[in-house]
């Protein structure tokens, strides 16, 4: 990915719209990569936790938006419990999904599962799942 | 004083209604304080085309939601059954948008994943309640909404069984699902599917189906009218106070 | 000993071998667990955002509804139910801004204040029943039974509602040793299964999920045990789907805690519902000689 940073692609609200949401300093990340490290999702990922969190510290809107990484995310918590800074990355991740499904956007759309999904799906696969990726 | 019982009769003369301001989607008008919400609106001057069924409280059609001065809730009723009071302020809503899906119902069996299928965003429910809130008919609609999720059709069907599908709770719903059709669903599934069969209903039809009152029936088709009325009239009725042992004289079709 | 108890959506469907094993083990426990009257999903999934309190609404429902039956425990099997409760009880507690405005929101229900101690079986076990006293009423040992026990997220983090330490937790293994079971330790046992990704990326669930097996297995495990809904439906069930697909992926057993419990307490398998397993799942306490041929026939 191209990481040239100029006045004209940085968001200077980006941060302070992330700490409203999740009440994170994005800041605190001394990017040390321990959350990456830990990730089960992470070879799964377009920009590893660690990156993410640089972007975000760069007010890298677009990148971060565009990213699958918020999306891939299952909440574990793992980073969370291992951080050395003491940053809850879930509650960062869920403000980036949030920034998405607060504007009424979707990311998965419950009226197109398909039956046959349904009649295996558990009721917490569907109330997780729509909880964290509908609007 | 306008409340003295007329010394002949004992009736209390008939008061003037006082008359009180509503605002009707917005515009103020006096009207009766005695009116409900509809014929308030009708003696405003508008006339329904839509938005008005049986004017006894049942059909769900006539759907208002309003709200009193310094009062921050929402109030809502149904405009044939509620009583106007002073300053309100309210509008009709004769339908809200609701998806009902379409299904070939003979294909079900009774099986919640039937109705998943059918309404997948029942599983957005943050169980906020403002469904129930609105509810004019007093149904706990999130809590059948809670059977629905459980896979509890029978408790689902009977919690909503006075639901009159008003639509008022799809207005409210954090999760934008049409509650009242999924109900009407899991009511359909447990009519059908869960509860057991009357041995007694399925005996009578066939013994019906087998020609049993095909006589009466066709001595009563034979009669002229007036003999029909008298037949009619002179009818053998079961008396208020009879037991449960009571039978009717004439026991050709019992 | 009387506790209240919070089953759970799936409890009631899917997942009944949870609900119905556990309720089983408890009344020969002499332990009476009190459904709550009336209750509602809980969530599944605790919101993570600062400013985001409606989702919080569904749990502490059930807690004020725990509240109104007059328990002071609740009970859950499920643990993303127990995160998600525990969470949000915690909120109620300690945060008195959030707490006034959610009781303010539920204007048709009485305030809550978070005195309600939400507990899984598994602390339960632990802290308020015994392992010693479990242990003198198991009748059926799982002697020799390799079982690698899967702890998942829930339980575990974070540390604020974790039923042990957060990297180096003992209980699941306290409780499958006090049931006479060999425990295997794994590394991922307490990696996360993929959870409600399976909607989202249900791809790569598949791939972490079957590392997870693949990991247990190259331990020496012969079955796994849960306690969640989704990680039975994301290690158990799609394993239809990793056999084939992923080299040397093979079938394992998978159970709920409470079934292994059932059966160590020597209760009949039908209290089990073993048939909402693999089939691999009944097939292997045959062979281990851990339930009657007759009963489960």
């Amino acid at each position: 990915m191209s990481r040239e940073i100029t006045s004209k692609n940085i968001d200077d609200k980006l941060k302070q719209k992330i700490r409203e949401i999740s009440g994170e300093i994005v800041q605190q990340c001394m990017q040390c990569g321990t959350c990456s490290g830990s990730c089960p999702m992470i070879e799964h990922l377009d920009y590893s936790p660690r990156l993410l969190m640089a972007l975000l510290q760069w007010g890298q809107a677009e990148k971060v938006l565009g990213s699958n990484t918020a999306w891939i995310c299952a909440s574990c918590h793992v980073c969370q419990a291992r951080c050395p800074r003491g940053v809850e990355i879930p509650r960062v991740m869920e403000a980036v999904r949030l920034l998405k499904l607060r504007a009424n956007v979707n990311h998965i759309e419950p009226s197109n599962l398909q039956p046959e999904e349904i009649i295996d799906l558990p009721q917490i696969a569907m109330v997780s799942g729509f909880r964290k990726m509908t609007s | 004083m306008s409340s003295t019982t007329d010394a002949a009769t004992g009736v209390k003369p008939q008061v003037a209604a006082k008359m009180i301001p509503i605002f009707v989607m917005g515009k103020k008008y006096e009207v009766p304080d005695s009116l409900t919400i509809m014929k308030a609106i009708e003696y405003a001057g508008y006339k329904y085309i839509r938005g008005c069924g049986c004017r006894g409280g049942v059909c769900g059609a006539c759907s208002t939601v309003y709200r009193k001065p310094g009062d921050y809730k929402i109030y809502t009723g149904l405009a044939c059954q509620t009583v106007v009071e002073p300053n309100m302020y309210l509008t009709q809503l004769p339908f809200y948008p609701a998806i009902r899906a379409t299904y070939n119902f003979e294909d079900l069996q009774g099986r919640p994943e039937e109705i998943y299928e059918l309404y997948p965003e029942v599983f957005r429910c943050v169980a906020c309640n403002a469904c129930t809130k609105v509810c004019p008919m007093d149904v706990q609609v999130m809590d059948y909404i809670a059977a629905i999720k459980r896979g509890d059709i029978k408790a689902a069907a009977e919690i909503s069984f006075d639901c009159i599908q008003c639509g008022l709770c799809a207005s409210r719903c954090f999760a934008e699902t049409p509650q009242y059709h999924i109900a009407q669903l899991a009511r359909r599934l447990n009519g059908a599917y869960l509860t057991p069969r009357a041995e007694h209903l399925a005996t009578m039809v066939a013994n019906i189906e087998a020609g049993r009152y095909k006589t009466g029936l066709e001595e009563l088709k034979a009669m002229n009218a007036e003999t029909l009325r008298k037949t009619y009239q002179e009818r053998e009725l079961e008396p208020a106070t009879a037991g449960d042992d009571w039978t009717p004289k004439d026991t050709r079709y019992l | 000993m009387k506790i209240g108890y919070y089953p759970g959506c799936t409890l009631k469907t899917k997942a009944r071998n949870l609900e119905e094993s556990a309720l089983a083990a408890l009344k020969v426990l002499g332990v009476e667990a009190v459904e709550l009257p009336r209750w509602n999903c809980c969530g599944a999934v605790y919101s993570l955002a600062d400013d985001d309190l409606i989702h919080l609404i569904a749990p502490v429902r059930d807690l004020i509804r725990a509240r109104e039956s007059g328990h002071d425990t609740l009970l859950t099997l499920c643990s993303m139910c127990y995160n998600t409760l525990a969470r949000a009880n915690d909120i109620m507690k300690n945060d008195a801004e959030k707490a006034k405005t959610i009781n303010m929101f539920m204007d048709e229900e009485p305030d809550y204040d978070g005195s309600v101690k939400v507990v899984h079986m598994l602390d339960f076990m632990r802290d308020q029943y015994g392992w010693d006293k479990l242990k003198e009423k198991v009748k059926v040992p799982l002697n020799g039974f390799k079982v690698g026990p899967y702890y998942g997220c829930t339980l575990l983090r974070p540390k604020e509602v974790a039923l042990d330490k957060v990297d180096r937790p003992i209980i699941f293994r306290e409780f499958m040793e006090t049931l006479g079971a060999e425990v295997i330790d794994y590394p991922m046992a307490t990696q996360c299964c993929g959870s409600y990704q399976v909607l989202g990326a249900p791809d790569i669930t598949l791939k972490i999920s079957h590392d997870i097996i693949r990991d247990a297995l190259a331990h020496g495990a012969e079955a796994l045990a849960l306690t969640c809904p989704l990680c039975d439906f994301n290690l158990g069930k799609r394993q239809d789907l990793m056999i084939g697909k992923f080299d040397g992926a093979k079938d394992m057993p998978a159970f709920y805690f409470t079934q292994l419990l059932a059966v160590a307490l020597g209760l009949p398998v039908e209290a089990c519902h073993f048939d909402l397993n693999r089939s691999s799942a009944l097939g292997i306490l045959k062979q281990k000689g851990l339930i009657k041929e007759a009963s489960a026939a």
